[in-house]
């Protein structure tokens, strides 16, 4: 063997490369922001740009989990489903808990929440990694129960939460901290711990491995079952958080909370730049999708060009467009 | 049978028109010129060898004579007159058949399903199952494969599947057979089987081209050898003339250093790694055996032996029972981790599919099984795991265009090496490795020699499981041979000979013959 050169300089490897594939969603976002300028000047208000990236935060969240989820090579239809039920347990908890511990019923309520949603995420993910079944038709399935739960707990309706507490928990939305809403505050955070784990830590590296090539990451001594499990438990804390976000919002949680939520997330993850087969993230492609979404949305009711009931029909088009772009890219 | 008839026509009128011959042709992607200026000619009842290294352009130029690919320049042309395949079925039609390296099978379809796909016989419109099994049955015979026409292709073992594919491309006569690495997956008799076939279609006046890594088939079949290296034809030789090294001098371009490094006294009397009735389920059955410091120890056998098998249920990557003892500390492994953890490390013979991540860049592969060294903390230590690459690099002589390329993109043979590094990061005291050499070209394969030599002159234990009789004669101090699930015997010192081993291998009480051909 050569004797091992310490003195070769490394080439750097991180030198930036730019690529068409990783640019474009922040290129769309661009292209989307000076084309809605062109249809209403209004469009970017500051007041206007708040809200809509403001209402994009419960997906962004819920993405942000959904982009471990499918960067490990797995999937979750359950994400919608999920925020309904946790949102009316939550609900439930607090008022339960609102005469004896007073405002405390809020935080109480809150670690209900991210309790419920770690277990649901854990849930989704032994049936997939232990119970050896698809991702799709274990989330589907999954999807349907906590679909049938909150339909029950609301008996039908809604549950609305306890009047004494509405008024201190409205500003988890409605608020803001130093002029930005703290639901935007809140994707933020996520965010970056989401990039944090996903590009810094060893966990990251075999998310990413598991969902590359499970044999390569099994024969590297990477627990695929562990790994993958994580993910989804990931996946069930960010819709925890995304629930805590939505209740203040309309004080309630309703038999169509969260309905076809599944459809934006995991079109906001495809169309970030995220690898529908695994091994490949991107959280900040995945924030810039959510965004988008919502910014169509808001073009829609701004610009009267498409009716604004065809919001998921356009969604829906969008990620087949996504996927297409994706497959003949390569 | 009238194909037949007319070859020989030809051959009584004009024996030297060849049935297939390629005229100045070449192959241009862009500005990468992967074929330059190639003409050769294919003569009926001929075995033609093209021998290269890995990237010298056998490959291209096979897929172009079979349609796959067209020329960017250069003729074609098929007993004398010339032709132009724009699509593989043409050149079918035409009579050019070619057997590809990879398993190109459907799975959950029967034996009979996969030799007429796409060319299903019918009667009055429809499928006529009962003929097509009888004829499937016949071919198979005439190839000495005893897999029933009715099993799935997913139930029988890789080397039938291999001969399946074979019957396949035979179904039809054709005038040119081409066999692109046929025997890379097979081993032994099942290789000797296949020299056969291909010595009867010689006999029945078809041509075939031939394309192997393994000189010594290639020595004993070739009527004619034409290498290739870098794209261009460095010439055709008639093949008896020519000696395997003579063989990889020419495919190389320089002079080779002898493949094989000189061995070395390293082997102790102390043993590492003890392995006590290991049992996998429907693979192994009761076998033990002892690996010292400082040996190479060859694992041999035929496909479907169990070699692979034992050391994945050792190793925890299947199901399976063993007692290890590692320097004499009993232990169960039960995960791959818990063997890496306590030093023994496997690098899997399914590289591309098992050991690397190809859409990934090197260094994340290089550090993926010993993450937690390179994570000291929270974070992720990018500078460290640069320098690991770029050490790699330089102490493996991996070649590579940029430190920000992916694995895919490396040759087999650089994978490989990548592969070791990998595996050696996480600092095993053994080193399991599973055909080291498949499927990697002789420049390399000489430096990945070297490397297992230097392992165990470091002190550590080696194992190596090879289909490739020479190669284990040639490197490990001892071999065990294993048979149908079970150690069949051992050989070492003067009973270490490729014979011995094809005896044990194949044969339930083998005599072992002492010296024989070394």
């Amino acid at each position: 063997m050569t004797a091992l050169t310490q003195s070769t300089a490394p080439r750097s490897e991180r030198r930036y490369q730019f690529s068409w594939a990783d640019a474009g969603p922040f290129l769309a976002l661009g292209a989307l922001l000076v084309l809605g300028f062109l249809i209403n000047q209004d469009f970017l208000s500051a007041t206007n740009l708040s809200n809509v990236i403001t209402r994009s935060a419960y997906v962004a969240i819920i993405a942000v989990g959904a982009t471990f989820v499918i960067s490990s090579g797995g999937l979750d239809l359950s994400v919608g489903s999920m925020v309904a039920f946790i949102a009316g347990i939550t609900i439930m908890f607090m008022n339960v808990m609102a005469p004896t511990l007073g405002l405390w019923a809020i935080p109480a309520g809150m670690a209900i929440a991210v309790l419920a949603g770690l277990l649901c995420g854990l849930a989704n993910g032994l049936i997939v990694t232990v119970g050896k079944i698809e991702p799709f038709i274990a989330t589907l399935g999954t999807m349907g129960i906590f679909r049938a739960l909150i339909t029950y707990l609301t008996n039908g309706g809604t549950i609305p939460i306890d009047k004494s507490l509405r008024e201190a928990y409205r500003p988890v939305y409605f608020g803001t901290l130093g002029g930005v809403p703290i639901p935007i505050l809140i994707s933020a955070v996520v965010a970056v711990l989401g990039a944090f784990v996903l590009y810094k830590t060893k966990y990251g590296r075999k998310c990413a491995a598991v969902g590359a090539n499970e044999d390569v990451a099994r024969y590297s001594g990477i627990s695929v079952i562990k790994t993958r499990t994580i993910a989804y438990v990931i996946q069930g804390a960010c819709v925890a958080i995304a629930a805590i976000c939505y209740v203040p919002r309309l004080g309630a949680a309703t038999v169509t909370t969260g309905q076809l939520w599944e459809l934006q997330v995991i079109t906001a993850v495809v169309i970030g730049g995220t690898a529908l087969r695994g091994g490949k993230g991107r959280i900040w492609g995945t924030i810039a999708g959510a965004v988008i979404l919502e910014l169509i949305a808001n073009l829609m009711v701004l610009s009267d060009f498409v009716s604004e009931y065809l919001v998921a029909a356009v969604q829906g088009v969008i990620i087949i467009i996504a996927m297409l772009v994706q497959r003949f890219s390569k | 049978m009238s194909i037949v008839a007319r070859i020989d026509r030809e051959r009584g009128v004009a024996p030297a028109t060849p049935v297939l011959r390629a005229e100045g042709v070449s192959k241009r992607y862009g500005t990468v010129t992967v074929l330059s200026d190639v003409t050769l000619d294919i003569l009926p009842g001929e075995i033609h060898a093209i021998i290269g290294e890995n990237g010298a352009g056998k490959s291209t130029f096979m897929r172009l004579l079979s349609g796959y690919i067209e020329p960017t320049e250069g003729t074609l042309a098929m007993a004398g007159h010339q032709v132009r395949f724009a699509r593989p079925d043409q050149a079918q039609a035409a009579g050019i058949a070619l057997v590809h390296q990879e398993i190109l099978l459907a799975d959950a379809l029967t034996v009979t399903d996969n030799l007429f796909l796409g060319r299903e016989l019918t009667k009055g419109g429809i499928v006529d199952d009962a003929r097509m099994r009888l004829v499937a049955a016949a071919k198979l015979a005439e190839l000495g494969c005893e897999v029933p026409a009715t099993s799935l292709i997913r139930d029988i073992s890789l080397a039938d599947r291999q001969m399946v594919q074979i019957a396949r491309a035979l179904l039809d006569e054709h005038r040119v057979v081409i066999f692109d690495e046929p025997t890379a997956v097979l081993t032994g008799g099942e290789v000797e089987r296949l020299l056969a076939i291909i010595f009867e279609l010689k006999a029945r006046g078809i041509a075939v081209l031939y394309i192997s890594h393994r000189l010594d088939e290639v020595q004993r079949l070739a009527d004619k050898v034409t290498v290739l290296r870098d794209g261009k034809m460095v010439g055709t030789h008639p093949g008896h003339t020519l000696s395997q090294i003579d063989m990889a001098r020419l495919m190389v371009g320089r002079e080779l250093n002898a493949l094989y490094p000189q061995k070395q006294a390293t082997r102790t009397s102390e043993p590492m790694l003890s392995v006590l009735n290991a049992v996998v389920p429907g693979f192994v059955q009761d076998v033990s055996f002892t690996v010292h410091k400082g040996e190479i120890l060859g694992f041999a056998g035929m496909i479907g032996a169990g070699r692979t098998e034992l050391f994945e249920g050792i190793l925890g990557l299947r199901p399976g029972m063993a007692t290890i003892e590692l320097n004499g500390v009993p232990m169960r492994v039960h995960s791959q981790r818990e063997a890496m953890d306590a030093g023994i490390g496997y690098l899997t013979e399914d590289r591309k599919g098992k050991g690397l991540l190809l859409q990934e860049r090197l260094g994340p592969n290089l550090t993926l099984s010993a993450l937690a060294s390179f994570h000291p903390g929270l974070v992720l230590k990018r500078a460290r795991e640069a320098d690991a690459l770029t050490r790699a690099v330089s102490s493996f002589d991996i070649r590579l265009k940029s430190l920000a390329a992916k694995a895919g993109q490396l040759s087999g043979g650089n994978q490989q090496k990548l592969l070791l590094a990998k595996v050696l990061l996480t600092a095993p005291s053994v080193v399991i490795i599973d055909e080291p050499t498949r499927g990697i070209d002789i420049a390399n394969k000489a430096q990945i020699y070297g490397f297992i030599q230097d392992l165990v002159k470091q002190g550590k234990a080696c194992i190596v499981i090879s289909s490739e009789m020479q190669e284990l004669v040639g490197i490990c101090d001892r071999i065990i041979v294993m048979r149908e699930g079970r150690i069949s015997g051992e050989v070492s010192g003067e009973t270490m000979t490729e014979s011995n081993i094809a005896l044990l291998a194949t044969s339930e009480r083998a005599q072992l013959a002492e010296g024989g051909t070394k």
